[in-house]
């Protein structure tokens, strides 16, 4: 059940990270990168992390995505050649890419890591779950956790200041 | 269900976000490509954190996804700022400052 759950989410996966990459319309590829965020969230129930998965939909696939859409649907998503001509990293790209993936899974597969074999450590009974990661969050890991908020705050305030009407230069520019 | 499985796909997808990010020249689809190569780093780390049976990977998990929604924040305001200032939406063009 497992692995046929495993295979269909990683094939799903890799069919629309192709696709965000290759389709031309910006509009198709933030749709596909959302199909990419759930198939991803099944792949993360298999690993026992429920909340992450929860918040991987809710916030990612849900919250995030929405800004993308009116961006998208803002800035009008105008069709472009997938693979431009010009320039040396493009032409190596390609080549760049599956070296990277070469070089990964030699690490991965070569590493006399005996945890990779495996289907996993033992675990507790309520690993993964929203009281675990919640009480992780405000004992051991309090710092990182209000360093993030302090990150999104200042974000908030960063969009605001980027994105604002700037007057006097728009009509300079007119 | 063994680990190596899900580390190897996570290779995957971070190779073509890869590829995506060094292709493409509009700068929605190259925030799109970096979100998937994020993801590619977060399913390793929750791999990672199951085959350890320790949840610490997942903490660091959770942190990227709140670090990848503040990039993808700023990244989408400069991109509705270039084009209120009619600057082309255009990775190649926006090319001021190379040295």
């Amino acid at each position: 059940m497992a692995e046929v759950l495993f295979f269909l989410a990683a094939a799903l996966a890799i069919a629309t990270a192709l696709a965000i990459v290759l389709v031309q319309n910006p509009f198709y590829s933030v749709l596909a990168l959302i199909l990419n965020l759930i198939a991803l969230a099944i792949l993360f129930l298999l690993l026992n992390a429920e909340f992450l998965a929860a918040a991987q939909v809710v916030v990612y696939a849900g919250a995030v995505m929405v800004l993308y859409i009116f961006v998208t649907a803002y800035v009008g998503g105008s069709d472009q050649p997938v693979i431009p001509e010009g320039g040396v990293l493009r032409t190596i790209a390609p080549f760049f890419a599956a070296a990277i993936f070469i070089e990964l899974s030699i690490a991965i597969v070569g590493s006399s890591l005996t945890m990779l074999d495996s289907s996993g450590g033992e675990i507790s009974a309520g690993f993964g779950s929203p009281a675990q990661i919640g009480e992780l969050l405000l004992s051991r890991f309090l710092v990182p956790f209000e360093a993030a908020s302090y990150l999104l705050l200042i974000t908030a305030v960063g969009a605001i200041v980027l994105a604002q009407r700037r007057r006097g230069l728009e009509e300079a520019e007119l | 269900m063994s680990i190596t499985w899900f580390v190897v796909l996570s290779a995957v997808l971070f190779a073509i976000g890869l590829f995506g990010v060094m292709t493409r020249r509009s700068p929605l689809v190259i925030l799109l490509c970096l979100e998937l190569m994020l993801n590619a780093g977060n399913l390793a780390l929750i791999a990672f954190a199951r085959g350890h049976g320790n949840a610490d990977g997942q903490i660091f998990a959770l942190i990227v996804m709140v670090v990848a929604a503040c990039e993808v924040v700023v990244g989408l305001g400069l991109i509705v700022a270039m084009y209120r200032r009619r600057i082309p939406i255009d990775a190649d063009a926006a090319s001021e400052l190379r040295g």
